[in-house]
Parts: structure tokens; sequence; C-alpha cells
């Protein structure tokens, strides 16, 4: 996983609600599960719509997503995550989030940053009068700045840990609680169901 | 102050509490398909890991099998790879995997319960968004992605932080007619899609306890449609008996010390809940959705809304939106729009008694013309008792294709099973999002019992209209 500290880029706006991560990435598209297969696949749907941002030549080069309410609810498919990153998102700014989504893009680096509904007005504002507008994620300082526009935001500190040093958390378990889940482990009901 | 079920459930299972406030927590059981599993299983191998506990992890076909005949060659090539790789990737790693055709196989929510895996107080995560479908035994289950199912695989535990708690209390009782499917999608309707997003939600009151395992299974199943992680029920007599039933059960004084165990799981009178919801069962009737999320749901008796009903500005773009998708004018009777297509199944309904509740309303009925029924069982052994029960004949003689291999089929439209263009559909699965089953296709979810009514009237119906 690649650190992520402070990221500045431009910005698309995508302004629907509940972009479910079928839109994201539909499911005929999910199977074809290589990495790189994935970026030519989001919003594959919309992309027949001339005025649909991402075929916008204003907003090519766009780092970072500025979706509507409850961004990525659906199915558990951690391919709406690679169809962004591959596509060149590094952050993802909404007011609200699938929860599952949530948990894998953070497990993967891209950044989901929760902030109210009127900011991400403002910043779709910004973003359409000047499409140069610069957006500021710092996860150093759990800020979204943009112009004159200072946003706090909030993230599960573990999680902020771990994109700041980049580290894989898998690593990370086997390194710091290998013993604790042998330990753990010991002490489980017997009846518990096994497969084998 | 009390602790709630899922803060129980939760804490029992803390490996390690993290400094920064996240817990590592241990999976009890994970349940594997094969459409979000091939990269884990990829990444494991390189970085050279092993699974550590395969008696703990179980895996069956199900997205892209096909379900018109067990022998049926997968056409989609990169469907056909995945499962090529589920078979693979489960015989390295010595995890069990029921394939198509086999006596345990069927869709992963419906065959967890099936083969006694799944039980009150465990956790269970799966890579699919309606693993909540398990919350109706008392356990803490959840849907996650590809990252996280190599992390279980590899540590059989996750990184996560404690969602809140949320309780839905249904008081009443349901009125005849009116099933789990109506009352989860009134629920959804009243909280929205986000609504209990970070949250896990404890369903309680008496219309909930009332329900069968089966409805308490098509509740919990839509819960991640409300946004939040997981949906459970208390166990009770209900859970109990269903378990009785299932295999590899503890018998005899082990048996009794699990049910008091079991009894001991339940949320203390004084535990406080983030957020409440109380709803009046009595007053619901058959729901269906109209839109493009399952947020989007009115009484059957209702008329299409108008953009103008909705205060809130973001939804008004999406009502916008979606009439447009749906093709549906606003002030349309629910009950005047044509359908082409009808499907049964799903996580949400293909259990034994989704097939019974349409085969009542099919007994003695024809499917209108030019109108396609299709019948999907959730898992091998439900296909077995609908015939052991003649459902089977019900079906065959009212005119429907009820398939003889269980899946996911029309529901996430993986395999061969898609609506086309245009189409409009009646469908007991979860979820009406734009493509959902099928590019351009038009859903509208309902109940098993509304889904036979609509296949006869070949319009939106309920059984008491036939």
């Amino acid at each position: 996983m690649d650190k992520f500290t402070v990221h500045t880029g431009t910005a698309m706006p995508l302004r629907r609600s509940n972009v479910d991560t079928d839109q994201i990435i539909p499911a005929r598209f999910v199977p074809y599960f290589s990495w790189k297969g994935h970026a030519n696949a989001l919003f594959a749907d919309w992309r027949d719509d001339p005025a649909f941002p991402l075929n916008l030549p204003q907003y090519q080069g766009a780092t970072v997503l500025l979706a509507g309410n409850d961004f990525a609810t659906g199915s558990s498919r951690e391919s709406a995550v690679w169809a962004l990153e591959r596509f060149g998102f590094k952050a993802v700014i909404a007011p609200r989030f699938g929860d599952i989504f949530r948990g894998n893009s953070l497990m993967r680096g891209l950044l989901t940053v929760a902030v109210p509904a009127a900011v991400v007005e403002r910043l779709w504002e910004a973003v359409e009068r000047d499409p140069f507008t610069e957006v500021t994620v710092d996860l150093e300082l759990l800020e979204v700045r943009c112009g004159g526009l200072v946003q706090p935001f909030e993230l599960d500190e573990a999680a902020r840990q771990r994109l700041l040093a980049g580290r894989d958390p898998i690593a990370d378990t086997l390194a710091e609680s290998a013993d604790a889940i042998t330990a753990y482990e010991g002490g489980r009901r017997p009846a518990l169901p096994v497969t084998r | 102050m009390g602790s709630t079920l899922a803060q129980k459930t939760w804490d029992a299972h803390v490996v390690r509490h993290g400094d920064d406030g996240g817990d590592l927590l241990y999976v009890d059981m994970h349940l594997l398909h094969e459409v979000n599993t091939p990269q884990a299983f990829d990444d494991l191998r390189a970085a050279g890991r092993a699974v550590r506990r395969p008696d703990l992890t179980v895996g069956t076909e199900d997205h892209n099998t096909p379900t018109v005949a067990i022998d049926k060659v997968i056409q989609d090539p990169a469907g056909r790879r995945q499962t090529t790789l589920m078979r693979a990737n489960c015989e390295e790693f010595g995890i069990p995997l029921h394939r198509l055709g086999s006596a345990g196989q069927g869709i992963v929510h419906v065959i967890g319960p099936e083969l006694g895996l799944v039980r009150p107080g465990m956790t269970i995560v799966c890579c699919d968004s309606h693993t909540t479908t398990l919350g109706a035994f008392g356990a803490v289950a959840f849907g996650i992605g590809t990252k996280q199912v190599e992390h279980v695989l590899a540590t059989q535990t996750l990184p996560m932080a404690r969602p809140k708690d949320m309780a839905v209390t249904v008081t009443g009782e349901l009125p005849p007619g009116v099933t789990a499917k109506d009352l989860v999608l009134a629920i959804i309707a009243r909280i929205g899609t986000g609504g209990g997003v970070g949250h896990i939600i404890e369903y309680r009151g008496a219309a909930v306890t009332a329900l069968s395992m089966e409805g308490r299974m098509t509740l919990c199943n839509m819960s991640v449609e409300a946004g939040s992680r997981a949906g459970l029920i208390a166990p009770d007599e209900t859970t109990f008996a269903y378990l009785r039933t299932r295999p590899g059960m503890p018998q005899g004084a082990d048996w009794e010390a699990e049910v008091a165990h079991w009894k001991s799981l339940r949320s203390d009178e004084d535990a406080v809940y983030d957020k409440e919801v109380v709803i009046d069962a009595s007053t619901l009737t058959p729901y269906v959705s109209w839109g493009n999320n399952p947020g989007q749901s009115i009484p059957l008796d209702a008329v299409v809304p108008a953009p103008a009903d909705f205060s809130d500005p973001q939804e008004r773009v999406a009502a916008e939106r979606a009439l447009a998708y749906m093709d549906l004018e606003p002030g349309t009777g629910m009950r005047e729009l044509p359908i082409d297509a009808v499907f049964l199944g799903s996580c949400t309904n293909g259990r034994i008694e989704d097939l019974r509740a349409a085969a009542e309303v099919l007994e003695g009925r024809k499917v209108a013309d030019g109108l396609h029924m299709m019948i999907v069982p959730g898992s091998t052994p439900v296909r077995e008792q609908a015939v052991a029960e003649g459902l089977d004949r019900v079906f065959a003689e009212a005119g429907a294709d009820f398939r003889p291999a269980a899946g996911c089929s029309m529901c996430a439209a993986l395999n061969e099973d898609r609506l086309l263009p245009g189409q409009r559909a009646a469908s007991t699965s979860n979820r009406n999002f734009e493509g959902r089953q099928g590019k351009g296709s038009r859903t509208h979810i309902v109940s098993p019992a509304v889904a036979a009514a609509t296949a006869v009237a070949g319009r939106l119906a309920a059984p008491a209209d036939l």
C-alpha cells in the first residue's frame, strides 16, 4: 500500500446521490478481476452520456472525486475501489459512504473523506466554476482545503495511521498480534462449528 | 449501563484492543464465493502466506453458476475462469467447497444456516454484502471486500472499529398477507438507504419475534440496503428449534449447555442505543419499490410519486432520475404497471417458505401470457424439498420456469439470466439499482406472494387482487 499523507489535485464533480457500487462498476465487469482491467469499467453504463463528468475534457486528470450522499452503497465488490484507483482517483469526498466500500477503500489506500453536504456543494460550485481549482486532502491535519475553505474531517485513527505509514494491514496483524490470536483461539467455545 | 447484544458479541471476539481505538476481531466463520475471491488468493500466494483456519472457512459456487442445468458450461469466459480458480484455490488451501451439483451447494447465505455453520453469538464474514442475512440467528455477520478476505484467510481476524448500535423496534402484528419482505421495505423507505450507516441494527419487538427463521433472514438480509453494517435479532425458542434440526449440532448435555449460553445472548434491559426507530407493524400493507434504490419503496396501494413530493433537494434529483430510468409517470397506480418478467429467488427470498408462498398463489392458476416467471431455488436442499412437497408440479402447471439448479441467477445478473434493456420485472431480490438485472433493466422489488400474484395478473398485484 502506498503512503497517503497530503494530496493536492483537481477534482471531478459527481452531482448524484446513492451512487451504488453497481454503477461504479457494473456487475458484468467484476469477473474481469485482473488489477489493470478495471479503469475502463468505471461508471461504464453512464459513459454513453457525453455530458457525464468522466467524459468532459475539463475534468480529465482529476484525482479527487466529489460525490453526493450515500456514495458506494450496495455490493461488497472491492473492484469498485480498484476501478476508481486505476482511473487515477486518490480520494473521494462525499457526505456519507457505504460502510463496506469505506472499509475496502481504507484497506487499499483510497482515502474516503466524509464532510457535510453543504461543504460538498461548495466544492462542486468551486470546481464547476473553475476546473483548475485544486483540492487538498490532508491526512496529517485531517483537513480538506480548497481556496479559503478549510474543513476538518474525522477518520478511524487505526486506518489513518496505517495510511500515513503505507503499512500492509496483514503484515501488521501478523507481526503484532500472532500470539494474541493463538491465545484467543485457546479460549473459544469448543462447540463452535467447523467446516471439516 | 447495560450492553447491547451486538456489543456483547463484539466484545467476546476482540483479540486485541488497538492503542488507536480499532479492534482486532476474531472471525468464527468465513464464507467464500467465486466472484470476489481470486485476487485475495493471488495476493496470499504472492506473499507466501497460508490460510490460518481452513476448518473455519467454506466456499460455494453461486453468482456465476448457470441454473438451467448443473452440467451447462459457463458461457462467459471470465465467469468460467472465476469458477475454475475457486475450485483450484479451495483445493490448494484445503478449504471445503460446495460445487454446483453437490448436495450442499447454493447461495452462500442460504447454505450457511442449512449446513449448521451459523449460530448465535458468532462472528461471520463473507465477500458479499448480504452476509447481514445471518444476523437472524443472533450473530454479528457482515460483508467484506477482497483485501479483507485476504486478511481473514491469513489471520482469521479483521481490524475494525466497532459500529454503533441502532434499534429498530417493530410493535404490533403484521396483518395477514403482509410479510417480512414488506416490513423491511417499509423500514428502509422510512429510515433511508443511509439510515443505518455505521451501525449494527438490532430488530426487536413483537412483530419481529413472531417471524419464522426464514422471515427473520429476509429482514436481516436487507439491513445492508439501509446502509447498516449488520442486522441482528436476539436468539429465542424459534432460533433453537431451527438449529435443532441442522447438522453438526451438539447433542444431549452439550446441546443443553449451548442453549443455556445462547439464552444469555440478549441486550440488557438498560442498554442504550445510539439510534432508535419504532414502527407499528399493524399499519403495513404489501410494499413495492418504484425507483432505483430500495429506499424508493411505497405501498402497492400507492401511486408513483412526483419529484415535488420530496423536500430534500438531493432526493428530488434522485427521484427525477429514477422516474426517467424506470419510465414512470407520477400519479400512475403501482397496480397499473405491466410486468414482463418475474424473478423468484435470491438470498432474500429463495428459501422453501418463499417457494411455498408463491406456490400457494400459483396453485390452479396460470402465469400471464407473454410473461416469463423464473423460480430459482436458493440451494440444492431447497430444490429437493420443493420437489418432495410437489411444488415443482404446481410451478409446471402454472407455466413457471422452475430451475433445476441453485444460484443467485438474475438477482446479480452474473450468469446468463439477464433482462433485456427496457424490460420491467417484479423481483423478490434485494436491489433495484440501475442495470442490476441486466443493462437497462427495470426492477420492482416485491415479496414472493406479490411476485406470484403479479405473474398471474401480468401487472403488479397482491394475491388478494386475483
